[in-house]
């Protein structure tokens, strides 16, 4: 990720003190050559308390998942917290029956995001840049669903699901005892069927992104490309895609965590039952179930954790550095 | 595709074109509403006439009952009022944290700034379930007798609030800073040649100028707070003392005993949110866009 910063300049990509802009470096120091001891204390305590805030609740949390996963511990007395190694990991591995098909049904969650919604986003962004009429009008329809909150998307979709009185098997005649397509009950269909639900909540989300993308697309590359006889496609592919760039990372992230993070439709639907299990409901079932064990709710927190690292810190490596450039 | 280059294509684009451009968008924007105004139409139905006809029919009769029922065997006032009280001082504190940190990182390049974003935003990023499994047990054995109902952090809006705060102070920090950060730096400077304390730097120069994001993540803020599912589910464990969009869950299985109800319960649950998305629309795009690394 990092291979670069030999070539690019002396300065390391996210360590603080080699310097941002030289100009903004100078400024500061003034400020700080101003300074009083009253506006040292302002100064620490503005940076402090939010910062033990945040570390407090969602680092020093974190870290715990991390070291938890090694104990065992029926969270009463600290006293009881006991080393196991590796255990819990060997046995969400070897013997949990929920675990692998939950790492398979987030990566197919991914994928279907990233295959299906977010193409037609930026589809949609597409059309809707081409100073349409009514413009305003579509971007609201598609991005009504975002709006809602995921809890309600499941309860709609469920109208539309329900093997009874639902829209879809009431058009083809599928209510009827001896028909039934249950599309949240049987495992074979219940994740593609809430796929669809957050697909259409994500296309939205995607076009937004992408049209926000496309206003800083300069808009005389594309009529030079059309006065050159390029068609929509060509110019697409060869002019607009490339400028794309930056937005296409933030789309790649943001799906990515889309996909670690969903919890809540799956919830609604089933509470991510035989088929649609997922990681973060095994995190959570753990909690909230019956038998909740910390040490093991811990261990398959870490792989969430281990995964959302991979992805967020070369991300945000990036982010800064470009930044740091501008 | 290639036979015809047609150099003037952009400028004066074919009326058929256009024509099924429209047609295609108005017949998507038209499936994508769908489901919504299928919940709104089941809504507005009266139970036995669409058990007696089918849910696809023609209706007889079209009524707010269900909308009423709902909001009143469910008491949907009590849990409109939880949500109140967690997502106002939510989104006050969370504002009001970050934009402190977000100056601090702006103004004073002092040698942590970039450490201390890089803590932010990456916490902001991580997935809600890497942190519950320690924080459901630090706010169990956390005891506030008297602070909080509950006598504990957990099973209370203060609870919520704080963790409300911590995740989403990251994404507003970044937010913030960059935009401090396009603010020129002579106004600082010269107040405090002037002798102006920090304090009056940051509330009384910085911060106004900052009105247009900070009502573009307040908007946001709230819609995310008053959408949260997850944080209330595990954290409040009394059925009474969830807010709104939790509580959605018992109440569909206690109160709406059929999907006519259902319907209108949820449908209620998404009002707020689209007043607040059609009066503010822009601030909320704006904000979305203006730190788009949010997951």
């Amino acid at each position: 990720m990092t291979t670069d910063t030999t070539t690019k300049s002396p300065r390391p990509a996210a360590v603080p003190p080699a310097g941002t802009a030289p100009a903004g470096k100078r400024a500061a120091r003034g400020h700080e050559r101003l300074l009083t001891r009253r506006d040292r204390i302002t100064l620490a305590l503005m940076a402090g308390v939010p910062t033990l805030l945040h570390v407090a609740l969602v680092w020093v949390t974190a870290i715990a998942s991390v070291l938890l996963a090694f104990t065992s511990w029926d969270g009463i007395g600290f006293g009881s917290i006991r080393w196991v190694g590796l255990d819990n990991f060997t046995q969400l591995f070897k013997d949990n029956p929920q675990f692998w098909p939950a790492v398979q049904h987030n990566l197919i969650w991914f994928g279907a995001l990233i295959l299906v919604p977010t193409p037609f986003g930026l589809f949609l962004a597409l059309q809707l840049d081409k100073r349409i009429r009514f413009s305003r009008l579509y971007q609201t329809a598609f991005f009504l669903p975002v709006v809602i909150s995921m809890a309600c998307i499941g309860f709609v979709w469920q109208l539309v699901y329900n093997p009874d009185t639902g829209l879809i098997n009431s058009v083809i005649g599928a209510n009827r005892p001896g028909h039934y397509i249950d599309w949240i009950g049987d495992p074979a269909l219940n994740l593609w069927a809430v796929l669809i639900a957050a697909s259409w909540r994500h296309t939205g989300y995607m076009m937004i992104l992408y049209l926000a993308g496309l206003k800083s697309v300069d808009p005389s590359l594309r009529e030079a490309s059309a006065l050159d006889g390029a068609t929509e496609w060509q110019s697409f592919r060869h002019v607009v895609f490339p400028t794309l760039r930056p937005t296409n990372t933030v789309v790649l992230v943001v799906t990515i965590i889309e996909a670690l993070r969903a919890f809540d439709l799956v919830f609604v639907f089933n509470k991510g039952a035989q088929g649609t299990e997922l990681l973060s409901i095994l995190v959570t079932n753990n909690i909230i179930g019956e038998s909740s064990r910390i040490g093991y709710g811990s261990a398959i927190a870490v792989v969430l954790l281990v995964i959302s690292l991979a992805v967020i810190i070369p991300y945000l490596i990036a982010t800064f550095r470009k930044e740091r450039r501008a | 595709m290639s036979g015809t280059p047609h150099p003037l294509k952009r400028r004066a684009p074919v009326r058929p074109a256009r024509i099924l451009l429209h047609v295609f968008l108005a017949a998507t924007a038209l499936a994508w509403l769908a489901p919504l105004l299928w919940a709104v139409f089941s809504a507005l139905r009266p139970y036995g006439e669409t058990s007696a006809k089918g849910y696809v029919s023609w209706p007889d009769t079209l009524n707010l009952d269900n909308f009423e029922n709902a909001f009143r065997q469910s008491d949907m006032t009590h849990y409109f009022g939880n949500t109140l009280i967690i997502a106002v001082p939510a989104v006050l504190l969370t504002l009001f944290l970050s934009s402190m940190v977000a100056f601090y990182v702006s103004r004073f390049d002092f040698r942590l700034n970039l450490a201390l974003l890089l803590v932010f935003t990456a916490g902001n990023l991580l997935p809600q379930q890497v942190v519950i499994t320690p924080l459901y047990r630090l706010y169990l054995l956390t005891d506030l007798p008297g602070v909080t109902a509950s006598g504990k952090l957990y099973d209370s809006a203060l609870g919520l609030v704080l963790i409300h705060v911590a995740f989403q102070s990251g994404f507003c920090a970044f937010v913030l800073s960059n935009y401090m950060r396009s603010l020129p730096h002579e106004l600082t400077e010269a107040a405090l040649v002037d002798g102006a304390s920090v304090w009056r730097l940051y509330w009384q120069i910085t911060l106004p100028l900052c009105k247009p994001a900070m009502a573009a993540l307040a908007t946001l803020l709230s819609i995310w707070i008053y959408n949260d599912f997850f944080w209330a589910l595990v954290l409040i464990s009394t059925g009474e003392n969830m807010p709104i969009t939790s509580a959605l869950n018992n109440l569909s299985g206690q109160y709406f005993t059929d999907p006519n109800l259902v319907a209108a319960g949820s449908l209620l649950t998404a009002i707020p949110t689209l007043i607040v998305y059609f009066v503010l629309q822009r601030q909320f795009v704006s904000g979305l866009t203006l730190g788009s690394g949010k997951g």
